[in-house]
């Protein structure tokens, strides 16, 4: 069949359709969408929790409203104020790191969380750090050594892990190592909020080892997945047929490009642990911002509600940049199409 | 992509040589959709999963007619081990924790049904309108969905009980928001991939109304994928209603719930772990289910699409 | 030296899983500095045995028996690290697709380094980029460091495929095999593609085995054919003896079905279609659908037959079909033309057309009347493809005027009414992509139907069934879906579809290009049998001008958006006017005339 030839019929490249700006100019544009899209999400936050119809404070205090609670709940909250002066202070007070007093003990927010976003961010880094190459390995595996008995296996457990919500794999997992048998590792975390986390490390493996469980079959998947369609590809076949060792094979031809597809999920995944945080730190009572959140939430806590859900949704937003940067960078034709 | 390739068995008389694989049996057959279906259930895989759905399904939809006891009758001491008048022992409050097991499944099940079919209804609207719109209404509804996929399913969740409160409605509505905009990409994606195919030029050229061309030509024609998703979806939706629960978000005590329970027992989990154990187990094997029937079905589609017996 | 570089005796590859054979009982050698040119159409096996050269199969297929001797060794025994070395060393390859072949992340001057480095071939790396310029200029291409530098996507066609030649010759190889290295580019930088392998294979006296489905590209460039049907070589041979007489049915019809650019030849389509692996029948594999096959061929597959020392066959009438010449001179049924009360049925007067910023249609001008096919000929990004579909409303970027019988017409086909939609039909390249796989057959025609008229069910399914067997299927089709269909049986279906409205003016956008060549004979005879019986006006587009001698009365030659030279067919071929025209012409390639 008589595909157009790549480009024009005669020897020309193809001619560019991207804007003449430049890589820059492309990560500039991400990030003010990034912005864009942080601001429309401020609304949200905002609406969601404060500009609701009813009166916010009685919902917050629930039973406990006494008229003096219900004006310093207000007072506090600016209540009294029209609802567009209200966010505009508070979104005033996120971007200049005043994130407000928290309602249940007056504490500042930003120092309140101060220490959970650490212990929590060293969570999460931990879990990915041994993740990330882990999945990457097993998945390039599973693909090279394809309905062989390794990769039937991990594929059936990567099934079964995937399936599982956090949480079961959490309770699981202390059902297992708690309980019975293996019984060294302690199933609830007795830190204190402000103690940095990596002072008592044994508190950390089994949240850890549940957030790597949880996220280490997606990307694995997704690796397995695009390095077997690499391995069929045509180019792949063209440097075998060329007498190219095995070997290089994989490493020049395969893996460089079976890698780009998993980029993009890895960054999700990211993400998406910053959410899986919030449960796994609840059936560990590990002392991290997913805990907070909930306890926020049962106490109506607005402002902590209110900056934690501004910080998770910002580093999803930063993750999912960083996804498409990468995925641009890696992939030369995207990269010189640029230019 | 030379889609020649991908011709079924080598029958064609495409003017390129299609890879060899055998010619698909010429004979006559249903939809192509009820093939998929019948390729996944010769999967052992899709056999185990349907097994463990139903047998799960059974207990949540049966469970509270068997049950032994009350869900909310004290039979002992709380926290006893498996014994005499209490099958599987008491949980936190002396109940009995088979009865409240046996009772606690139908509301995991029907919430997360229900905001799966919403969900999945929603998305593939959007994503299909997205798709066929193209051009700017495209990227208004495209960017509009990564609003909310800014947000973990679960955090939109907690936000929006924050203020509202825990009611079952709410949960159904916010696990199902969360669930349109991924299904709305998905749909998307592979209704862009169909809308570029001359059929359904030929159905603009013949002057068929959008309507009907979206409903005729292009949803028929991604119903293969979307199957798959929707088991993936019910995945999710098992794991987040049951987490909210868990959490103290979803049903309130004293209702019998696996999620609820899980949390409830947590902390006699060393001397009466079947309290724990029985409800996680059941979620788990539910989600495990319908996994292995949602990976069923993409093993099945990817061999009918490329015409091959490979299972 | 006579003794031949490559011998092949009685290879047989089977599928992995089922044993069915792909191909058996092949046999034939090549000499150093011959081209053999392997025939056939899709589904014969001709990639398979490219691949066996090589040591190597796709996944699903493995050799099952027989010898593939490289100057007296047989490849097939050798161990995997010594089939390593014989590829892209002794006996290299060169990829149908040089776009999908080469690694899109990858600097093509590093792929083309790395052939040499595997076979450590110069000892140095200032021997090896010596040797990468010296190979770059043979294929014509800039060696300096920029071009080099470049990556797969930033080439054109041509230049990927000169490539792609640059590294199969790099290590001076002994063989090399061609897996239809054309059929993605257009006729000019085809032309010089096969210029360049004809020049690199004398001059370094390699033997080459050609494999292609296009019998007109195979005449230029081999020396010997051998001729592949259903995993079997029917025939094998010197090139000239073929195509003069071929002794074989199948070779026969096959060049039978090939277009002639000087017109002389009436083009003959061969019905039916060849059978698959697993399908094949008990005797001779043609014999369904032979004029020769008696009850011996239908039962037993024919042994070889030697016409002459250097020309055999697999048939049991191969002295009769010997006999005759292959190419009698037809008479071409010119039934068509236009009757002189006839109104004009499509004018398009001063179209310009844009896509996004750029302006790719220049004032086109272009008539069809009923009874008459136009055909629109260029290569690709001449324009041809926008033109058609400014003409039945799929491109609406567009100024000027398209009139239907005098009348103008919206730009977009939803804006139109429902008269002017129902009488310009349109059928597509690809057969594949313009059925609804999710459809029936019988509700793929009845579409149309169920616009245009108001038939109650069974009067629809029964002009379903007329229209379907207008083109020669029966109503058993009506509950089949698309994919238990041949390509030339869908193209049929889509026709059928076209004709189920009743229109005046059919659209025909490359509708042969995905159809291999007996297909294509038989499909062009349909459309020239509509134009005559229903009185139809046929816009058809197309690159191939040997085709359009066949079928077409008025010709119109597109280039860069515009038109460069229009008029009756006899006389645009015949004696061209534009420069253009004429290169075009040169460049077609052509079997040899008899």
């Amino acid at each position: 069949m008589r595909e157009p030839a790549v480009g024009s019929s005669d020897d020309r490249p193809p001619r560019s359709r991207w804007l003449p700006h430049g890589i820059t100019w492309f990560i500039l544009r991400r990030f003010l969408l990034g912005i864009a899209t942080l601001f429309i999400i401020s609304l949200i936050v905002f609406g969601a929790t404060q500009a609701l119809p009813g009166d916010a404070a009685r919902a917050i205090l629930g039973r406990e409203a006494t008229p003096q609670k219900l004006a310093a709940v207000r007072k506090q909250l600016n209540l009294n104020r029209p609802v567009s002066e209200q966010y505009r202070d508070w979104l005033g007070g996120i971007v200049t790191g005043d994130l407000g007093r928290s309602l249940a003990n007056q504490r500042p927010v930003s120092s309140f969380l101060g220490n959970r976003i650490v212990n929590s961010g060293f969570l999460v880094l931990l879990s990915a750090v041994i993740s990330i190459p882990l999945s990457l390995l097993l998945g390039s595996l599973g693909a090279l050594w394809r309905d062989r008995p390794f990769d039937t296996v991990t594929s059936i457990i990567n099934l079964a892990l995937a399936a599982l919500p956090e949480f079961v794999i959490g309770v699981g997992l202390i059902l297992l190592f708690a309980t019975s048998v293996f019984q060294f590792l302690p199933a609830v975390s007795l830190i204190s909020p402000d103690t940095p986390v990596w002072q008592e490390l044994e508190f950390i493996v089994l949240p850890a080892l549940t957030l790597i469980l949880a996220v280490t079959p997606y990307i694995s998947r997704i690796m397995r997945g695009s390095m077997i369609e690499v391995l069929e590809s045509d180019y792949v076949e063209m440097a075998r047929l060329k007498g190219l060792r095995e070997r290089l094979v994989i490493s020049r031809h395969a893996l460089p490009n079976g890698i780009i597809p998993a980029i993009q999920v890895t960054a999700l995944q990211l993400a998406y642990l910053a959410g899986g945080v919030v449960v796994v730190e609840f059936v560990f009572t590990f002392p991290g911002i997913g805990q907070a959140l909930v306890d926020a939430v049962s106490k109506r806590d607005l402002p902590i509600i209110q900056g934690l859900s501004m910080l998770i949704a910002g580093v999803y937003v930063a993750l999912n940049l960083l996804a498409d940067v990468a995925t641009i960078l890696i992939s030369p034709r995207l990269r010189t199409s640029l230019r | 992509m030379t889609d020649q390739r991908t011709d079924v068995g080598g029958m064609g008389e495409a003017a390129v040589e299609p890879v060899t694989s055998p010619s698909a049996p010429r004979r006559d057959r249903r939809s192509p959709l009820v093939m998929t279906m019948k390729r996944a259930l010769k999967l052992g895989r899709t056999k185990v999963g349907l097994a463990l759905v139903a047998i799960l399904v059974g207990i949540a939809a049966f469970g509270p007619l068997v049950a032994p006891e009350s869900t909310t009758a004290f039979v002992g001491p709380p926290y006893q081990p498996p014994g005499e008048g209490a099958v599987m022992g008491t949980d936190f409050l002396g109940r009995d924790t088979l009865s409240r097991f046996l009772a606690g499944g139908r509301s995991v099940l029907i919430l997360s049904v229900l905001a799966t079919v919403l969900g999945l209804i929603v998305g593939v609207a959007i994503g299909l309108i997205a798709a066929y719109s193209r051009g700017s209404m495209d990227d208004v509804i495209m960017r509009s969905m990564d609003i909310v996929l800014a947000f973990p399913q679960i955090v939109f969740v907690l936000l929006l009980v924050s203020t509202i409160g825990p009611k079952l409605w709410l949960l159904v509505l916010t696990v199902a928001a969360t669930h349109a905009p991924r299904v709305a990409r998905l749909a998307r994606g592979a209704a862009l991939e169909v809308v570029e195919r001359d059929f359904v030029k030929a159905a603009e050229v013949l002057g068929e109304p959008r309507w009907r061309i979206l409903l005729g030509e292009i949803l028929p024609n991604i119903t293969s994928p979307l199957m798959v998703e929707a088991s993936l979806r019910l995945t999710y939706s098992i794991g987040l209603v049951a987490a909210i629960s868990f959490l103290g978000f979803g049903l309130q005590p004293p209702a019998a719930d696996w999620g609820l329970m899980i949390n409830e027992n947590r902390v006699g989990l060393t001397v009466q772990p079947w309290g724990v154990a029985l409800p996680a187990l059941a979620i788990g094997l539910l989600t495990i289910g319908t996994n292995l029937i949602a990976d069923g079905l993409s093993r099945a589609l990817i061999g009918v699409d490329r015409g091959t017996a490979e299972a | 030296m006579n003794r031949p570089v490559l011998e092949v005796e009685g290879l047989r590859v089977e599928l992995t899983y089922s044993s069915a054979d792909i191909v058996d009982e092949i046999s034939f050698h090549i000499v150093a500095g011959e081209v053999l040119g392997l025939v056939g159409e899709s589904g014969s096996g001709k990639s398979t045995i490219g691949l066996a050269l090589l040591g190597h199969q796709r996944r699903g297929a493995r050799v099952a028996g027989g010898e593939v001797r490289l100057e007296g060794d047989n490849i097939l025994t050798w161990s995997p690290g010594r089939l390593r070395k014989l590829r892209g060393g002794v006996v290299s390859y060169v990829p149908q697709d040089p776009s999908a072949s080469l690694n899109p992340a990858l600097r093509i001057g590093k792929q083309l380094e790395e052939t040499l480095e595997a076979h450590a071939y110069g000892g140095s790396s200032k021997a090896r980029h010596d040797r990468i310029d010296e190979m770059m200029s043979e294929v014509l291409l800039p060696a300096d460091r920029e071009f080099l530098q470049r990556y797969p996507h930033q080439l054109s066609g041509g230049q990927l495929q000169r490539v792609a030649l640059a590294m199969a010759f790099a290590c001076r190889p002994k063989v090399i095999v061609l897996d239809e290295p054309t059929t993605a580019l257009d006729v000019t930088t085809q032309s010089h593609v096969l210029g360049t392998v004809r020049d690199l294979c004398v001059a370094h006296g390699v033997a080459a085995l050609y494999v292609t489905h296009d019998l007109a590209v195979v005449a230029s460039v081999a020396d010997r054919l051998a001729v592949m049907y259903a995993g079997r070589m029917v025939e094998l041979g010197p090139k000239e003896q073929l195509f003069k007489s071929a002794a074989h049915p199948y070779t026969k019809r096959l060049i039978q079905a090939v277009p002639d650019i000087s017109g002389r030849f009436e083009l003959l389509g061969i019905p039916g279609r060849a059978p698959p692996p697993g399908h094949r029948p008990e005797g001779c594999f043609f014999a369904p659908r032979c004029e020769f096959a008696d009850d011996k061929a239908r039962k037993e597959f024919p042994g070889v037959t030697h016409i002459s020392e250097s020309h055999q066959v697999r048939c049991w009438h191969a002295e009769e079909v010997f006999a005759e010449a292959t190419r009698a001179r037809g008479l071409r049924k010119d039934g068509s033309g236009r009757d002189e009360q006839d109104k004009g049925l499509l004018a398009v007067r001063g179209l310009e057309a844009y896509y996004r910023s750029s302006h790719v249609l220049h004032d086109v001008n272009i008539e069809v009347w009923p009874r008459q096919c136009v055909a629109v000929v260029g290569e690709s990004g001449s324009g041809k493809t926008t033109l058609a579909r400014c003409v039945v409303g799929l491109h609406r970027e567009f100024s000027g005027d398209v009139l239907l019988r005098g009348k103008a017409l919206e730009t977009s086909a939803r804006s139109r009414d429902q008269q002017s939609r129902r009488q310009i039909q349109y059928i597509f390249q690809s057969p594949y992509s313009s059925l609804n796989p999710r459809k029936t057959i019988g509700q793929i025609i009845a579409q149309p139907l169920r616009l245009f008229s108001d038939l109650g069910r069974r009067d629809a399914e029964a002009r379903t069934i007329e229209a379907l067997e207008r083109v020669s299927l029966s109503g058993a089709y009506l509950s089949r879906y698309p994919d238990q269909l041949s390509g030339g049986e869908r193209q049929r279906v889509a026709i059928a579809r076209a004709l189920a409205a009743q229109p005046s003016l059919l659209v025909c956008d490359e509708v042969t290009s995905a159809l291999d060549v007996s297909v294509q004979a038989a499909i062009v005879e349909l459309l020239g049998e509509l134009q005559r019986d229903l009185g139809l006006g046929l816009l058809f587009i197309t690159h191939n001008l040997a085709l359009i001698r066949t079928i077409a009365q008025e010709v119109a030659v597109m280039a860069e958006g515009r038109i460069v030279e229009a008029g009756s067919v006899a006389s645009v071929l015949d004696s061209p006017q534009a420069d253009y025209t004429k290169k075009l012409l040169s460049d077609t390639p052509s079997l040899a005339p008899v």
